[in-house]
This record gives structure tokens, sequence and C-alpha cells, in this order.
């Protein structure tokens, strides 16, 4: 941060704003308690909705878990026939699934809001913008579609042989190409979750005060560290919202990935080979699920994807903020 | 080298690459509405807009019912998303409380990662079960609550960019605290909170699976806003999964139709927020 | 932007959004029409949509809205009374039956036949019989140049590559055909898989939906899959002929479809939930199975009872006009005579509501 600035954000910065912030005496009173009040009722109906969401999905799956209990965690099975189901395969492709989709999208989506926020020329900013925010539009069952019959094939017969050929010494490029599978459904996520990255990431670049740019400018600083040391650092915060927001659709994606993704119950290391994800399951089975056990085992899958979300939230906040703690407190 | 010549050097490489990440993020855009373009543009007429969904072999039919659907559905979700969101956002920027807004935060993140068939399933049981039908009422319901962690996420991080002069000023001024927060603190963030609003109808306008069980579907107009209705999602969906070559082509110009509705909305509530000006630089 | 602009671009956002929900209220041409809601199975969509657009002719004061949402989505809804018919591939169980509001009655429409398609250089028609599908699906028969297949097929050229399978990950009524028919004829794969919408499958990879399997068919060289004809014939997939019970090599057709049905008329149970696969008959093509239209038997409304009731009674006589264009094949008589007994005995209150021709 360059200096003591009194252009720094509001409350949540720690300027000194008195503690009691809503209800400080002031004119309209009234005014100030039915504000406070429409925000808190938003706020209570928020949580609500997800404490609905997530009891409903306690309560249908408690069948399942009385029957299979942690071991549904740790069981590779998924025999709907004989119902012998375990979840293990899933959360494997669900977390490998969008780690490489984030390795992708992250760099690519803040280095393009970057772009569009500091270094593009001033006509190419609203149509490349533009542009990126489309690509959010795009229903998922079309990237799903043009993943088999776009990106499968080129996959298989260019890419795939040529990472097995040169990197092929690595277990994560073996194995027989056969287009779909791990990697495709790494990138149709990160295509998918590039727009929100990039989209917001923009608009928080586009709001840090100008006069953090032009202090860098002041020193000498070059463009890029300008970028780097005022906007970067001020936004800091506000980039990691938005690699949240893109990972939790990352994680929670169905259509598309299920596509493209080969659809096996199987945990391998290679990127070639095929795999399966919660959302995937659960988009697949639920309709058909015939009996009472199946259904609530489907819905126990529902259960511990929010228990992999909840927790890759957590791991991913936490590391945010032991490196983001060694700067002296800005916000957080 | 020279430390100046170094950072000369730098900044040039960073600027190469930042370029070509927003180019290699445009890329995929592109082949995809290539091959949407390829595969559909010549199903798209003036009878797509018009016409109701015809049976396979018969020429024409369109999905005119299904664009007001995706439009009416994209209003119902607004009046269940734009308020919790934006008013929640505001909570989560500007109280002082040590826990309460983490935990919301919290939840908020971890909604996003909720797979929209979960979604649609609960507004299955919510609005469906106890009405006993599909409804518009229902998808609406469904896309809002996907809807809510997006627009809430991006107005937190927004409003606490804005800058603290720009409150104490109003304060100073005697506006009371509600409207230095809606008068100045709001408009300030106008084109932020406006971007996560079009982010977040760009994801609804594109989704399926909770519709399936909410909205329904409709191969005729709506008549009420309680009975199913057609979405432009749902019958590129149903199209785009059958053996026929003619329905594979109007999903595609489908798809092209629902991406154009959504530019053509940002364009349009970008324009009545904050004009083409973003800032003055 | 002036106050004024401003205040006008709000006036105009509001006047714009009141339309849009004001459009809703308006009354529509023809809202005098009852709207009838059905949902369920995704593979008579085409013909469903079909039907129910010439019906509109034949009695315009009744609209049929029909989506797919899966079979299993079908059979949930209409036991939960929120769509006034339901639609399947497979037919119910007894726990499911069971679990209904009232008693459901199975209305069979058109046949489907579920074909095994590949992609192999020069599209050679192979035959195959019900063992050696197994053993490929088991993952005992890994190699197109197996001596198993060989010897079915002693003309064709087979390349040394090994076999990709596909089949379906989604659940769904064409798996439960396929597994129906593979139980039947192999005893390992009724031990060791089963039957169901879903199952555990030993060996391939997972296609979504009819068109993901056949996508993924027509795009991997060497690849083995199942889907129903209607799939294989657009995508211009070649099929296999398999052996029937008869002994017979039977290519799917229509035709042979239509034969699977005849050659059980004879056995046909009552409530019409039978497995079609391995059909006795000459002609019969084993894997095929007939969609049914789910419908209480009394029904709860007179007026939308009698209109299905009606329309029920088209579809199994004039409605079989369409299905063959469509690419489903056509009840066949001696069945048509079968399901209108059934037609009659919808009530509504104890009053059968199809009045006898």
């Amino acid at each position: 941060m360059i200096g003591v600035d009194a252009n720094r954000g509001g409350s949540a910065h720690g300027a000194p704003l008195p503690r009691a912030f809503f209800l400080t005496p002031r004119g309209s009173l009234w005014g100030d308690r039915i504000f406070q009040g429409i925000v808190y009722a938003a706020v209570g109906l928020f949580a609500l909705v997800m404490t609905g969401i997530v009891f409903a999905l306690v309560v249908e799956s408690m069948p399942a878990i009385r029957r299979f209990g942690l071991s549904f965690v740790t069981g590779q099975e998924w025999d709907p026939v004989k119902e012998a189901f375990g979840a293990l395969p899933f959360i494997y492709g669900t977390l490998l699934s969008s780690l490489v989709g984030m390795a992708i999208a992250v760099p690519l989506g803040i280095g393009a809001a970057i772009y569009l926020a500091e270094l593009a020329p001033f006509w190419a900013r609203a149509p490349i913008g533009f542009l990126i925010e489309l690509l959010a539009a795009v229903p998922s069952v079309v990237y799903g579609l043009w993943g088999i019959f776009v990106l499968a094939p080129f996959l298989r017969n260019w890419v795939e042989p040529l990472l097995g050929g040169t990197l092929g010494f690595l277990p994560l490029f073996q194995g027989p190409p056969y287009g779909v599978g791990m990697l495709a459904a790494g990138l149709i996520l990160s295509i998918m979750t590039v727009p929100f990255i990039a989209t917001v990431s923009r608009e928080v670049l586009l709001a840090v005060p100008n006069t953090q740019r032009e202090a860098a400018l002041a020193l000498g600083a070059t463009r890029w560290e300008t970028t780097w040391i005022a906007v970067l650092r001020y936004g800091r915060s506000g980039l990691v919202g938005a690699v949240l927001l893109g990972l939790g659709r990352a994680l929670g994606e169905t259509m598309a990935v299920t596509m493209v993704i080969g659809n096996r119950p199987e945990i391998a290391v290679s990127l070639f080979a095929p795999g399966y994800t919660m959302a995937s399951v659960l988009a697949n089975e639920f309709t058909e699920a015939t009996s009472d056990v199946y259904l609530s085992a489907l819905v126990y899958v529902g259960l511990l994807l929010l228990a992999v979300t909840v927790m890759v939230n957590s791991a991913a906040r936490l590391l945010v903020w032991t490196v983001g703690g060694s700067v002296k407190g800005i916000r957080e | 080298m020279k430390p100046l010549q170094k950072r000369v050097i730098v900044n040039g490489l960073m600027n190469v690459l930042s370029g070509a990440a927003a180019l290699l993020v445009i890329l995929p855009l592109v082949l995809v509405f290539g091959f949407l373009v390829y595969q559909g543009g010549s199903s798209l007429n003036l009878a797509f807009f018009t016409q109701m969904p015809k049976p396979v072999g018969e020429a024409g039919g369109g999905m005119a019912n299904a664009i007001v659907g995706t439009l009416i559905l994209i209003g119902l979700a607004c009046c269940v998303g734009l308020p919790i969101g934006i008013l929640g956002g505001l909570y989560l920027a500007e109280s002082r409380d040590p826990r309460l807004p983490w935990v919301v935060r919290f939840l908020a993140d971890v909604l996003n990662g909720v797979p929209s068939i979960v979604i649609g399933i609960f507004a299955y049981t919510l609005v469906v079960l106890p009405m006993r039908r599909f409804s518009a009422l229902a998808g609406g319901v469904a896309l809002g609550v996907i809807m809510i962690p997006i627009v809430l996420r991006t107005t937190e991080e927004i409003v606490r960019l804005v800058p603290a002069s720009l409150r104490e000023a109003g304060l100073a001024l005697g506006l009371p605290n509600w409207k230095v927060t809606v008068r100045i603190v709001l408009v300030t963030a106008r084109a932020g909170i406006v971007t996560g609003v079009m982010v977040a109808i760009a994801r609804i306008a594109g989704e399926t699976a909770p519709l399936l069980f909410t909205a329904f579907g409709n191969r005729f107009w709506h008549s009420r806003l309680d009975q199913p209705i057609a979405a432009l999602a749902l019958q590129v969906f149903a199209y785009a999964i059958s053996p026929f070559d003619d329905w594979h082509r109007q999903a595609w110009a489908g798809a092209l139709v629902l991406i154009s509705m959504v530019f053509l909305v940002s364009l349009a509530a970008r324009l009545a927020t904050s004009g083409l000006q973003r800032r003055t630089r | 932007m002036t106050t004024r602009s401003v205040a006008a671009t709000r006036l105009m956002g509001l006047a714009l959004a009141g339309l849009l929900l004001a459009v809703p209220g308006l009354p529509i041409a023809g809202a005098a029409q009852t709207l009838m809601n059905g949902a369920g199975a995704t593979f008579p969509y085409p013909i469903y949509s079909k039907w129910f657009d010439e019906y509109t002719k034949v009695d315009p004061s009744v609209r049929f809205n029909y989506q797919s949402i899966g079979s299993g989505g079908g059979i949930r809804q209409i036991s939960e009374r929120t769509v006034d018919f339901g639609a399947t591939d497979g037919p119910m169980t007894d726990e499911q039956l069971k679990k209904a509001p009232a008693e459901l009655i199975h209305i069979p429409t058109v046949l489907g036949a579920v074909v095994a398609t590949y992609n192999l250089p020069g599209n050679p028609t192979l035959l195959f019989t019900g063992e050696v599908l197994a053993d490929i699906f088991l993952g005992k028969i890994t190699s197109w140049d197996d001596g198993k297949i060989k010897s079915l097929n002693p003309g064709v050229s087979l390349p040394k590559t090994p076999i990709v399978l596909v089949h379906r990950s989604d659940g769904s009524g064409t798996t439960y055909i396929w597994v129906d028919y593979l139980s039947k004829i192999s005893k390992e794969w009724d031990e060791k898989v089963g039957r169901g919408t879903s199952v555990k499958w030993p060996a391939g990879l997972g296609g979504k939906g009819n068109e993901g399997v056949a996508g993924q068919i027509k795009n991997t060289s060497g690849a083995l899959g199942y889907v129903e004809l209607a799939y294989a014939i657009t995508n211009k997939l070649p099929v296999a002929s398999v052996k029937n019970a008869s002994g017979k090599f039977i290519e799917p057709t229509i035709a042979s479809t239509t034969a699977a049905a005849a050659g059980a008329a004879n056995n046909m149970p009552a409530d019409f939930r039978v497995s079609l696969t391995n059909a006795p008959g000459d002609a019969a093509y084993p894997i095929a199975s007939f969609t049914w239209l789910l419908v209480y038997k009394d029904q709860p409304d007179e007026l939308k009872g009698r209109l299905l009731a009606k329309f029920l009674w088209w579809a199994i006589h004039d409605g079989q006009r369409y299905p063959q264009d469509l690419l489903y094949a056509p009840l066949p008589a001696p069945v048509v005579k079968q399901i209108e007994e059934k037609v009659k005995q919808i009530t509504f209150k104890g009053k059968p509501l199809v009045a006898t021709r």
C-alpha cells in the first residue's frame, strides 16, 4: 500500500468510524431503522434458504447415512443394482477436475482482467469485456455438446498424443487417448469459470481509486509495476472473492462436465483417463433412481459435495489469510 | 543489465502476457460461437422468432414462446435474487460485527458451489409440491436462488472499494446513514453491481437442470405465472438431445438467440445505469 | 447523465417490467382451451410432439404439453399428481405402483429398438449373438479381432484394434432394455451386473444420453455401444444384426421391432408391463420394447379424463400412422385390440369415459 491514504475504502478497512455504525443518532432515525430492518430481513431470508437446503439434504440422505455411514466416503464401488454405494471416485473426480480447471482459469482470468482494467487500449476495453461476459451466457449443454463434437476429437487426435509423446514419462499423461476424460473436463470447466473470474476481477480492479495508481506513477513505477504494487495489492480481497466465485462454479458444474468426462467411477492418476464427478452422478442418476436407498445415496453424494465445497472454501480462505497476513493489515 | 532496462523489459513482457491471456480467454468464445453459427445460422429466420415449436419433419417452427419465457423467468429471478443479493452484499461490506458477516459470506460461497440441479429440487419441494403443479414462479425462485451468491459477493467486493471519504462527506453534510448508503455508496458502486447482476443473469439464462423440475417447459404460450412456461435453455436441451438434424439446427440457433439476448439485456442495463462512460480517468 | 434522464430511464425500465409481468395476465387467444401436462421419457418425445400437434387438428379444445424429464421423473410426477399423465420406457415396479395414491395403468403407445452400433473402417454389417455382446460388455472380449466375433462374421476383415466400449452414464430406459436382454441371455451378466436403469458397468466409457453415446461412437474409431434405433439411423451409424430366440439373425428395422410385440401378443399380461426382449417369433428383433403412457384408472377430473381417454383411443388407432416416419415402430394389430379394452376401463367415479365404438 502506498503511504497513508484518506481514500481507503469503507468501514471494513478499519477506518475511524463509530462502532455501532448503523445506529448513530442522526436526523432520520426511522429511515435508518427501516433500512437496517430491510437489510437484516434480506440476510435473514438468505440464511433461511441456505438452512433449508442443508436441512433438506441432511434429511433426505439420512437413510443412506444410517446404512453406509462413513464407509460411503471411502468406498469405491457404485452398484445401483446390488445397492452398494461408495463415493470416493466422485470426490476425487470433482477435486481433480476443478483443480485442473482452476489452474488454467485463474491465471488466464486475472491476466485478462489486468489487461482489460489497466493495460489495454481504451477503444478495445468495452468490446473485449463484453465478449468475455458473453462466455458466461453460453448454456452449459452447448458447452457439453461442443465438447463432444469439437474439443474431445481435437484432444484425442492432436493434444493427447502430443502430450503423451513428450511428457509421457509423467503418470499424468499416460494411457490411451480417448479424448473424453479428466483433461477434457478440466478444460471445459476452465472455459466456463474464466468469464466469472475475469469479469469480477476486472470490476474490482476498476474500482481501485486512481490515487493509488497516481501515487505509484509519481514515484516512477512502470505501468506494470503500478499495477502490481498499487492495484493488485489493494484489490486482493476482491480478487480472492472472484476466484472463489469461479471455484464454486467449477465444483458444482454438471451438464457440460458429464458430457466430456467419460463417466467412469474409477480413480486414475492420468489426466487422459475417464472420471466421474459428484455433480455429474447426481444429475445423471437422480431422475431415474428407483429405490429409496438409491435416491438417498445420491442425496448423500450431494451432501458430501456441500461438505467438500465448505472444506475447499475454508482452505482457500486460510491460504489467503496466511499469505495476506504477512502484509500489515489493510483488511481481513 | 541495468535495473531500469530490466524493469522496462518486465513491463513489456507483462503487457504481452496479459494481452495473451485476454486473447486466450476469448478464443473459446469465438470457437463456440463459430460452431453455433456454422451449425445453426441457417435456422435463424423470422419464423424462428415468431412461431411456436413444430414437430419434426415440418418446415419452420420457432421458439417464440421460449424467448419470451426466458425473459419472464429472468425477471422473476431478479425479483428474488436482486433484493437479497444487493442488500446482503451491502450488509457484508458495511457491518462491523466480527462473526455474523463471516458466516454469511461463507454460506454465500458454499451456495455458489451447490449444483443447480439441487437448487431445482429444493424449489420443487418448496413451490411445486405445495402448489401441485409446475409453474413459472417455481422456475423464478430456483433461478433467483442461483443468482443470490453471485450478486451478493460481487456487490460486497465492489461496495468495499468505495472510498470512505465519500461516505464521510455525505455524513458530514447531515445525510442520514441510510441515505448515504443508498444515494452515495450504491450509486458510486452502481457500475460494478450492474456487472455482477449481468454475470448472474448470464449464468441463469443458460441453466437447464433446475428448470426441469420447476418451470417444466411449455410448447405453447404460457397463460399465467402459475402454469408451466417455456424457456430457451430447456428447448435447446430438448432439441439437442434428439436424434434429428433439423431439431439440432434449431437448438444451435436457439443457443445463438440466448447469447444475443443476454448481450442485449447487458447492454441495455449498462446504458440505463451509467451510460457508456465507465469512470473518469 | 442528468437527473432527468436518469428518472426517465428508470420510468422506462419500470414500464418494461410492468409490461412483461402483465403479459402473462392478458387473455391469450384460445386461453379457453384445456392445457394437459405430461412428463416422462425422452425416447418418445419426437413422436409424442408429433401426435399432440396433429391432435389439435382433431380436437382444438385441448392442448397437450409434454416435457421429457426422464422415465423416473415421469413416474414420480404422476405419482405426485403434478402432471396429468406420465410416460416411461420401463414399466413401473410393484413398489412404485403401491406408492402411487391410486391405481395407475400402463398404455403402450409405440415400440422402440435398442441396437448395437459401432465405428469401424468400411462400416461393415456385423452379426452378433447375445452371448458375444454380453462378453464384450463384461469386458471379456476386448479386441475386434477376437475369435468369437470373427467366427460370427467370417467375411469381414476385422482390425486388430481394441474395442472402445461406450455405455450410458445416465439412468435410462434404453439401458434397462439392453441389460434386461443381456440378463436373459447371459447368466454371468445376470449374477455379476443385473438389471436396472443404471448399473455398475464392468467396462467402458459413459456417454450422456443417446446422443452422447452416438456422438462418442461417431467420433471414435473402434467404438461400440448401444443406442435407440432412431439415433443410429440419423447419425448414419451401422447397426448390427442380432440372433433372436428362434435362432435367426435379425436386422433391427421398424418391421422387425413391431414383430417382436406381435410375437409376445399371445402371452401379454393384462397390465401390459411386459419385457419384449428375446421375444418369440421368427421375424422378431430381440432387443425391443414398448414405451408406455401412465394414466390413473379413475380420473380425478371429468373433462380432463374424457379428453385424455379420447386422445389415447386416437393414439392407438389413427395415431399409428405417424411413428414410422419418425423411426418408431407402430403397435401390431393384435396388441391394439388388447389396449382398446384397457382404455375402456378408464373411468371417472366409476363411469367409463370412452364410448364403445
